[in-house]
């Protein structure tokens, strides 16, 4: 009974024993995931914040030494995590995060006092930059960083490059218009692509043809499209003494609108009010190739002697002007977007190259305010080639604070 | 309409209905609504190939798809921007009644004019149909040009003078990369690649000379006469030059519009090729 007992007391023995060594290491281990939660990454130090400046409020630049656990000792930084509260004591909510190895965050908040990341002006707000560990298993909470205050501000200093150039352009425009007003005969070199509107339109009076004129896909503010309404203007005004068929085909409406403002003026000026045609001027759609295809087809059904492209172009200009080309018209085109000239230049007779479509629009009017405006240009070149010399030299000798001058903030 | 007018139509009529059976037919097993499917494909593919006609010459078909084309987008525009602009946006802000006959959640925030200012002038530029007050509508046509031109002004004097400026400023010299140490070392360490001193010197000295020669050909208060006239002559040539390089790289983005409708027709409608 003694040994039967002995045997029992030993096999329970041995068992419990069993489950213990299997228990400790299970205690171990929770023991070990604790301490890394409990244990994270050390504060981020030194945290400084301010008002964004240059900018219209509710917004605020926090900045803070990184943690010494970022990239180093523990290597155990994730990011860091950026908490705004109303009050010293909290609670905080999380306003945003940056990667590991950043030191400074922008708070960019909402003007709109519902929106859920309104940043109210001129009131205090408090911060905290939290380390936050891979994977999210430790946050260390920073110290509480305020009270700051967003504030609005009435200029940008950021743009104060900006603002002399305006007021060394105006100057400019201003004295050239009163010059000009003033009875000064202003100079401007002969462009050849202008020379050529009044044979194109001669060339259509003498086929008896139509005259095609498109103002591109431009809106009417776009300055392209205004240049082009002053070419218009002059296209109009002949074709009025000429008495040829003019079509405008306009892509917006209210650039139709302004299109028949422009050409009804040209017709009353050239003392022909009563042969103006409200229906030369019309809208198509504003759907970029839908236009194209029916302004193709206008071409070849109509067979206008001159086609006249004055204006902002897309990926239609190749297309109205191969079609134009092929039709037998002369062409004569005008844009300031870059990617298309390459093919009106293939495809059309004359191309005013980029400014040249401005300075057409001023050759043609000969009025005082584009002359002026085209002689403060040439004036604003000028300027731009001396400054880009003096930044060469400046750039070769490393003076840095001449090129800042021109680094302009949003 | 002429006879042979009737029967193209015709011929392309009894095409489109063959065309459309056999994809009904082949895309039947695939469920769905394979006869509205299968007529899709098919008017697409016809609208396409009515569009690519204009490449033999002007016809009825290609009027056809032109005619279909704008109307449809003329309509869909208008009713696009009175959607989205007027219903969408405007009468949300204004009124409750009206944001509710036309299902759209009114959006209750405090009494704002500004949102009155544009649609009074909407409503002066339809005064444009009126002879007596047609005169009203140019004030917002005044408006918009005005505006727009102002806020130009800053925007281009910003991208296209001070940034293109500060653009200009490189060392014709020397780089970061490449301190200038002689012209001894220039030559003994010559190098013709990419990241070569050489390489970086002629880029910026491309840049500075393309810059000057080019603003010179803009260059309007002055007649284009011997050096002047020379350096303009450059700053054509550059241009003429940059044109070139664009005028190629845009061409091949045309390239892969032709491969998509292409891919279209034999992949989509006809099946040759598997998308």
């Amino acid at each position: 009974m003694k040994l039967k007992l002995l045997v029992w007391f030993l096999v329970m023995a041995f068992g419990a024993s069993l489950a213990l060594a299997q228990d400790e290491p299970a205690v171990v281990d929770s023991l070990a995931i604790d301490t890394t939660q409990v244990i994270g990454p050390a504060p981020v130090s030194m945290l400084t914040g301010k008002d964004k400046p240059n900018d219209h409020g509710h917004a605020v630049v926090i900045g803070w030494e990184t943690s010494p656990d970022d990239g180093a000792g523990q290597n155990s930084v994730m990011g860091y995590q950026i908490l705004l509260s109303l009050n010293p004591e909290g609670p905080f909510d999380s306003v945003g995060f940056v990667p590991a190895g950043n030191v400074s965050f922008e708070h960019i908040g909402a003007k709109d006092k519902d929106a859920k990341n309104f940043v109210p002006d001129n009131t205090d707000l408090y911060y905290r930059v939290d380390a936050v560990s891979m994977g999210w298993t430790a946050v260390t909470p920073s110290a509480v960083l305020g009270p700051i205050q967003s504030c609005g501000q009435l200029f940008n200093r950021g743009r104060w490059a900006v603002l002399i150039a305006v007021l060394i352009f105006s100057f400019f425009t201003i004295f050239y218009v009163m010059k000009a007003r003033g009875g000064a005969e202003l100079y401007i070199r002969p462009i050849g692509g202008i020379e050529a509107v009044d044979d194109a339109i001669g060339r259509a009076t003498e086929m008896g043809r139509p005259i095609l004129y498109v103002l591109g896909l431009g809106s009417a503010a776009d300055v392209a499209t205004i240049a082009s309404f002053t070419i218009l203007g002059r296209v109009a005004k002949r074709v009025a003494e000429y008495q040829t068929a003019l079509m405008v085909p306009t892509y917006d409406p209210i650039v139709m609108t302004v299109a028949q403002e422009v050409v009804k003026s040209a017709y009353m000026d050239a003392g022909r009010p009563e042969d103006y045609k409200e229906d030369c001027v019309h809208f198509v759609t504003q759907s970029q190739f839908a236009y194209v295809a029916a302004v193709n087809g206008l071409m070849l059904r109509e067979r206008p002697a001159t086609n006249v492209y004055m204006g902002k172009f897309y990926a239609e200009s190749l297309l109205l002007a191969e079609t134009g080309s092929m039709a037998g018209s002369i062409q004569i085109s005008g844009t300031d977007e870059i990617a298309q000239i390459p093919f009106f230049i293939v495809a059309c007779d004359y191309t005013l190259i980029g400014e040249e479509l401005y300075a057409a629009s001023a050759y043609l009017g000969r009025e005082p305010k584009l002359l002026g405006s085209l002689k403060a240009q040439d004036w604003g070149k000028a300027i731009f080639v001396v400054l880009s010399i003096i930044g060469l030299i400046a750039a070769q000798l490393g003076w840095t604070s001449f090129v800042d001058l021109f680094r302009v903030v949003d | 309409m002429r006879r042979s007018t009737y029967l193209i139509f015709g011929v392309v009529t009894v095409l489109f209905i063959f065309s459309w059976a056999i994809k009904a037919l082949v895309i039947a097993g695939d469920g769905g609504n394979y006869l509205a499917q299968s007529f899709m494909v098919t008017f697409a593919a016809f609208l396409t190939l009515a569009i690519y006609s204009f490449l033999y010459e002007d016809n009825p078909l290609y009027k056809f798809a032109e005619h279909l084309f704008v109307g449809v987008s003329a309509a869909y525009w208008m009713c696009q921007a009175f959607w989205s602009t007027i219903v969408g946006n405007l009468i949300p802000r204004l009124s409750e009644g009206l944001s509710n006959y036309f299902m759209q959640p009114y959006q209750a925030s405090p009494w704002n004019p500004a949102y009155i200012i544009p649609v009074v002038l909407g409503v002066l530029l339809l005064t444009r149909l009126s002879n007596k007050y047609g005169w009203l509508s140019r004030w917002p046509l005044a408006f918009i040009v005005g505006t727009t031109a102002g806020l130009n002004f800053i925007r281009y004097l910003r991208s296209d003078f001070i940034v293109q400026v500060s653009s200009t400023f490189v060392p014709l010299m020397s780089t970061k990369l490449h301190p200038w140490e002689g012209i001894g070392a220039f030559f003994s360490n010559f190098d013709l690649s990419a990241t070569g001193q050489f390489a970086a010197l002629l880029t910026n000295w491309v840049i500075f000379l393309g810059v000057f020669c080019g603003i010179v050909y803009f260059f309007f208060s002055k007649e284009h006469t011997g050096t002047f006239g020379r350096a303009s002559k450059i700053g054509i040539w550059i241009l003429m030059i940059t044109f070139g390089a664009s005028f190629g790289y845009t061409v091949m983005g045309r390239i892969s519009l032709l491969v998509g409708r292409i891919t279209f027709l034999f992949g989509d409608w006809l099946g040759l090729v598997q998308n």
